[in-house]
């Protein structure tokens, strides 16, 4: 641990650190533009110039410089600052002056920078620099004249995302930032690069001219597109939802959200349910929630009731319906909607037990049934950095391109019982080997045969636990520590013939099995469920309500209410709660504090942020045979969910990078 | 600086290179580039092959050569590369040609030596004869692109025709060297300074000159 002191004060950084790291340790703000902690180092910017003894008598970039003992660094002194201003003048000499018009503005780091180390007036009074716009698809808007050459896109695409899709062309002051014939970036997580682009050379397409940052009002949410739970902040002004960004949490998502997470905000202000419908005569027609109300206990259902949990539900929601079934005298509640049946008897033999961020230090994975860059493009990201570290990955499943070397072993599960002897071979020698089933390997029966395996193969051991799950659905933790599992799956609420059938939010349910049911959808986009509904009872979508949502490692994490639900939309469980009193039944709770209080009351965990504990993993059932050819459950990335499906945006994204649709002409 | 951009991708140029493999002589020669580099390390040859396609390219057009887009992804697929990397390289090196170039590709050294010397003059005889800066003579003769230091400094100004450097020149020699190569005949290449045989100091050495006859040591002399 090398000892330096920066600005006359001593302190002790890890081997390892750069001087600028070590700045920082000191408490002292190094300006910079290329570098960010999760890229590899470019040292391209020269922002970050400090002084150094010992060393050249001229100002170091201090992100690409090693500390070591006994340095002497000054951030404060005059050498360095005229270096800084230097540089910058440099940066603005080709920079166009549109921050006016400009989306990067006020949250551009060169503006701020500027307003540090700017001079008042130019001195330049050459020609600047212009350069061609650059199309880079629907989602990632370019001004290219703006861009500093700081090459942070490009290392993300090549060093996070694993595409080598963005490429610096020509060099010296022609260089220019372009995907290779300016394609479409069309990868998951490319949206990315416009958070991290330092200033507005690639801002968000959908947002553009939309807002200035400050007008906003920020919320803390998380995503529900996926199963990661993936922290993000709602940008709303007034009623609307204008963006999402990432947070940081090292532990989920690092700072990265997917492309769907990001730009589903514009689903939510279209296909709402604002109003109650009842269908009459097979048509839907508007009516009063009284109307609605009373023709559900019309139907006199008794204890006949089931109630079906979305995908995108929060546990509030969830508690609040099994509470009112409870006290109808029904417990038919199921989550998982296109009828998987696991047992879930022991959560741990469901859950992502390694942990997000643990899975980086796996070095024999074993994937069984999961296109993971599609059902959680932010594990593909951990994945890709074990695989850098060394790690083996094979994968049983149906072919697609995760971005790392990775082994296909087969389609169908069947393959599990015979793996290679090379695959079983490498976890004999594993020290940190893991096994990630995926909602694929869950339906071609693969959990308990990947238990037998984690038995086999000692998964578990000291300090490390490889047994994975990993789920596509962000309520679907959530709902599993709720109840909301039937042993034989949806078939048994099907067997039970329930007379009244509230569907929360839940699309993905074949209504048709429910003939004879009153079926009332309890949600907020009119799509498949709302089709299928003699009711419609308008509901919040997450960004309208707070909620307490599990992802799919049994991460517990809250999320706050950021605007609140258009026209007649209520929040969820205040309709649950209205429906308990006009089906004559009482459910403990006449608040969101009580309602929560109870929850947390009956399963403590849910009160907890941070992981829930699950125990040792179940034993593995014997003679449980995976079999059958895998299948990938989602088919389009852009649009799994209600709120996506919604969005013109994501829309767009799947006609254009899915389905190869033309509109590279259409953009200016 | 002459203004670089990338031939445009059209369907004329993908049938035209589409297909574009290996001679039957650079096969090997490219087989041998890619083995000068560590097993794994094959990206590190994309400089060499690139040069090596651009001169197939320029055998089958008879010029310099030049690398159409179709060329540049044979060889990202040679090299299980991503093409956008080359695109970066090729790119960055101004001895690619990114779109065709005429049968003689005349670079011009307009760098502070060279001008000091006279390479405006030089450039004024080649816009005499029709060139400009960046294109091709309509007759597909000449292409015409100053560039920065070659580093023949010591025999400026100096222009370098595909693959000949020509040095100590005037506006009456390059006249006659672009005279012969229009007539087909190849003119003596380097210093054009008659008597002078490559860049030894013009009337013999004014500085080190103990050294000539032997290994005079200086070190004693500084102070
Ligand atoms: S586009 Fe933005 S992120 Fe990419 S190099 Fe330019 S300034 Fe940096
Ligand atoms: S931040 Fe150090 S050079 Fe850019
Ligand atoms: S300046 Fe012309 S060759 Fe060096």
């Amino acid at each position: 641990m090398p000892k330096v002191t920066v600005d006359g004060q001593e302190i002790e950084v890890p081997n390892g650190a750069t001087v600028l790291q070590a700045c920082e340790l000191a408490g002292k703000e190094i300006p910079r533009f290329c570098y960010h902690e999760r890229l590899s180092i470019a040292g391209n910017c020269r922002m970050c110039l400090v002084e150094v003894k010992p060393g050249p008598p001229k100002p170091q970039a201090s992100c690409a410089l090693p500390a070591t003992e006994g340095q002497e660094i000054r951030t404060d002194s005059e050498m360095v600052k005229k270096a800084r201003e230097g540089v910058l003048e440099f940066l603005l000499i080709n920079h166009p002056l549109d921050c006016p018009i400009c989306d990067q503005g006020g949250e551009c780091d060169l503006q701020d920078q500027t307003l540090f180390y700017g001079r008042g007036a130019s001195r330049y009074h050459e020609n600047k620099r212009a350069v061609t716009e650059k199309y880079m698809g629907p989602l990632i808007k370019t001004i290219m004249t703006r861009c500093i050459h700081c090459t942070r896109c490009v290392r993300f695409s090549e060093e996070i995302a694993g595409v080598d899709e963005i490429g610096a062309l020509y060099r010296g002051e022609d260089m220019q930032i372009t995907t290779y014939l300016e394609q479409a970036a069309s990868h998951e997580l490319s949206a990315n690069v416009i958070d991290l682009c330092p200033v507005g050379a690639l801002t968000s397409r959908p947002f553009s001219f939309e807002a200035r940052p400050w007008e906003l009002k920020k919320t803390l949410s998380i995503d529900v597109s996926d199963a990661t739970g993936a922290n993000i902040r709602v940008d709303s002004r007034g009623r609307e939802v204008l963006r999402i960004l990432p947070r940081n949490n090292d532990d989920v998502n690092e700072e990265w959200i997917s492309d769907k997470g990001r730009f589903q905000a514009d689903g939510l202000i279209r296909r709402r349910l604002d109003r109650v419908w009842i269908r009459r005569g097979g048509k839907l027609e508007a009516a009063l929630w009284d109307d609605a109300f009373a023709m559900i206990a019309g139907v006199n259902a008794g204890s006949s009731v089931a109630a079906l949990a979305g995908d995108l539900l929060d546990c509030e929601t969830m508690f609040a319906a099994k509470k009112l079934l409870g006290a109808l005298g029904s417990n038919l509640i199921e989550s998982r909607q296109t009828g998987m049946a696991y047992d879930v008897s022991n959560l741990a033999g469901v859950n992502f037990n390694t942990s997000l961020a643990e899975i980086e230090n796996a070095d024999t994975i074993l994937i069984v049934g999961s296109h993971v860059r599609w059902e959680a493009p932010l594990l593909n990201v951990r994945l890709r950095k074990a695989v850098k570290r060394g790690a083996k990955v094979f994968i049983v499943g149906p072919q697609w391109d995760p971005t790392y070397a990775a082994e296909f072993l087969g389609e169908d599960a069947g393959v599990f019982h015979d793996l290679p002897s090379h695959v079983t071979e490498a976890f004999g020698q594993a020290e940190r080997p893991a096994v990630i089933v995926g909602a694929g390997g869950l339906v071609a029966g693969a959990l308990g045969p990947a238990l037998a395996f984690a038995q086999q193969h000692n998964l578990v051991r000291d300090g490390w636990n490889g047994f994975n799950v990993v789920h596509t659905a962000a309520a679907r933790m959530g709902a599993l520590m709720l109840g909301f599992a039937q042993k034989g799956g949806m078939a048994d609420i099907v067997a039970a013939q329930p007379k009244l059938v509230l569907s929360l939010g839940a699309d993905e349910v074949d209504y048709s099995q429910f003939p004879g049911a009153l079926k009332v959808y309890i949600g907020h986009h009119g799509d498949k469920g709302a089709h299928a509904a003699d009711i419609i009872l308008p509901a919040s979508a997450f960004t309208e309500k707070a909620g307490t949502y599990v992802n799919t490692e049994g991460r517990v994490q809250f999320s706050d209410k950021a605007v609140f639900a258009p026209g007649d939309a209520r929040e969820d469980w205040t309709i649950l709660r209205a429906l308990a009193d006009t089906l004559g039944v009482s459910i403990g709770f006449d608040s969101f504090d009580q309602l929560r209080a109870t929850m947390i009351a009956e399963v403590p965990a849910l009160g907890q942020e941070g992981l829930a504990h699950y125990g040792a993993l179940p034993l593995a059932p014997r003679g449980a045979r995976a079999t059958g050819a895998i299948a990938y459950p989602i088919k389009d990335f852009y649009l799994t969910n209600p709120i996506a499906r919604a969005s013109e945006t994501l829309q767009r994204c799947s006609a254009e990078l899915l389905h190869g649709q033309d509109f590279a002409e259409a953009a200016e | 600086m002459a203004e670089r951009a990338i031939a445009q991708d059209t369907p004329e140029l993908r049938a035209r290179w589409g297909n574009f493999a290996w001679s039957a002589e650079n096969v090997a020669k490219a087989k041998e580039i890619v083995g000068r580099y560590p097993e794994g390390r094959s990206r590190s040859a994309v400089m060499p092959l690139l040069f090596l396609a651009q001169y197939q390219v320029g055998a089958e057009t008879n010029t310099q050569g030049w690398l159409p887009i179709p060329v540049m992804e044979f060889i990202a697929d040679y090299l299980g590369m991503p093409v956008i990397r080359v695109l970066e390289v090729a790119t960055f090196y101004t001895m690619y040609n990114l779109a065709p170039v005429g049968r003689y590709h005349v670079q011009v050294c307009g760098t502070t030596p060279c001008m000091l010397r006279g390479s405006d003059d030089l450039i004024e005889a080649c816009y005499r004869r029709g060139m400009r800066k960046g294109h091709t003579s309509p007759d597909g003769l000449w292409t015409f692109t100053e560039v920065e230091c070659m580093g023949n400094c010591a025999s400026a100004p100096m222009v370098q025709i595909n693959d000949d450097n020509y040095e100590d020149l005037t506006v009456e020699r390059l006249d006659h060297i672009l005279n012969e190569l229009v007539a087909g005949r190849q003119p003596k290449t380097g210093t054009q300074e008659p008597g002078r045989h490559t860049v030894e100091p013009i009337g013999g050495p004014t500085t080190l000159t103990d050294m000539v006859s032997d290994n005079h040591d200086y070190r004693g002399e500084w102070g």
